[in-house]
């Protein structure tokens, strides 16, 4: 029995997106809010770099490297657990794929690690396959700092907090391990379309 | 603006600085959930404050039509990053933009019903005076804290305080010095929020002592 709040109709301010693209408990917001746990990091572009971290090894590109891999540019609906969901965004970016391309391995869990310390996890197979980027322009322009800039992790399909800003590598496990919001009980995994925002869902 | 006292049965407890989801369904089935800071301290009965947004969609609700007596659905609490306890110590640093105040404000009451000394310094922006929350019970905050307002729209007749916003130089002059390790915690619309978190690492603040949480621009709360 669902319960009904007396005098409530609400608004339905969606009308005009497509519902199918909205999962449930989101509405879609034409901004783009910015959510982050503390300061936004201020990383010279000099010293940044990217890294792929295997057991005991480290493959890594600066920068410039890093720009120099093939891109893609992707066309993304993206759901944020506090309730909002984008349609149509914009991001240009290189594949997770092609990071994840001459590195051996046999993990099954990926642990994203940013500046400022922030961590999220991910199962292997979906930061693969073309689901994941790393993202450095959004709608054309170079990512805004505040955004997740120079780089962030792109992974459209789960909620946003898996979208790792200020990435700066990904490190290959063997097993699950809880990120930074996934200690604070939010969910291990993320799928907006089962509204799995906190743990238990 | 509204606090909304909430009963909730089975509630499991709430830190200070946590939030939580309301969730409104119409007859039809329609539902609509928002996110909102807890205004109280743990030691309290549940309450919500809400701004009112005149586009809004479940603030009007909560805010002109709920009645007492009446029920809605809420699930929380959630987050466990913007918290404060007795054991997290000070000094602290409570800065809040508009509306921000709210998850401060049960830090605040916290720290007085659990008598946890540590010393606080809040700095709340508001646009003029009227938009100040919980203005009375900040006249009288309790010993140890410190209380700034700046009114960075309107300032009544024979306002003495600041009229300034919280930039960096502002809080090289009011916010407690580097070199006493504070805790701080930044709440407020983003653009707020971004540039006192920036402001306070620029002054020498460890990064993972400046918490901040920001409001998106959707006005969900």
């Amino acid at each position: 029995m669902s319960f009904v709040s007396r005098g409530f109709r609400g608004r339905r301010r969606d009308h005009d997106a497509d519902p199918s693209r909205v999962p449930p408990g989101q509405s879609v917001t034409y901004d783009f809010p910015v959510l982050s746990a503390g300061p936004t990091p201020q990383t010279a572009i000099e010293e940044w770099t990217f890294s792929i971290v295997s057991g005991g090894t480290k493959k890594t590109w600066t920068w410039d490297e890093f720009r120099a891999l093939p891109s893609e540019t992707v066309t993304v609906d993206i759901h944020c657990v506090t309730r909002w969901s984008k349609l149509d965004t914009t991001w240009e970016g290189v594949a997770v794929d092609t990071l994840l391309d001459d590195v051996e391995h046999d993990a099954a869990y990926v642990l994203a690690f940013c500046d400022g310390g922030y961590t999220t996890n991910l199962p292997l197979e979906d930061v693969t396959d073309g689901k994941a980027w790393i993202a450095f322009e959004y709608d054309g322009e170079a990512l805004d700092p505040e955004h997740g800039g120079p780089a962030r992790l792109l992974v459209p399909h789960l909620y946003f907090w898996k979208s790792a800003k200020w990435i700066r590598g990904l490190a290959l496990r063997d097993e699950d391990e809880p990120g930074f919001w996934e200690t604070y009980g939010y969910h291990l995994y993320g799928d907006p379309w089962r509204e799995q925002r906190y743990a238990g869902d | 603006m509204k606090t909304i006292i909430v009963d909730v049965p089975d509630w499991p407890g709430h830190r200070a600085g946590q939030h939580l989801d309301v969730r409104l369904t119409a007859e039809d089935g329609y539902r609509a959930e928002r996110q909102y800071s807890i205004a109280s301290a743990p030691e309290e009965p549940v309450a919500i404050t809400v701004e009112r947004l005149d586009d809004g969609e479940v603030s009007p609700y909560l805010v002109d039509e709920l009645r007492p007596g009446d029920g809605f659905e809420l699930r929380g609490p959630v987050g466990g990053y913007f918290v404060w306890g007795r054991e997290d110590g000070g000094p602290l640093l409570l800065v809040a933009g508009g509306s921000g105040i709210v998850p401060l404000r049960a830090i605040l009451r916290h720290r007085r019903n659990t008598e946890g000394g540590a010393a606080v310094r809040l700095l709340y922006s508001s646009r003029s005076l009227d938009d100040v929350i919980y203005r009375a019970e900040l006249d009288d905050p309790g010993d140890g804290v410190d209380v700034v307002h700046t009114l960075t729209r309107r300032q009544p007749p024979g306002w003495t305080g600041f009229a300034r916003r919280f930039d960096a130089t502002f809080l090289r002059e009011l916010a407690w010095p580097r070199e006493d390790d504070p805790l701080a915690f930044v709440c407020g619309p983003t653009s707020f929020v971004e540039t006192v978190a920036t402001a306070l690492v620029g002054l020498g603040y460890r990064p993972e002592r400046v918490k901040t949480e920001r409001f998106g621009a959707t006005g969900g709360r």
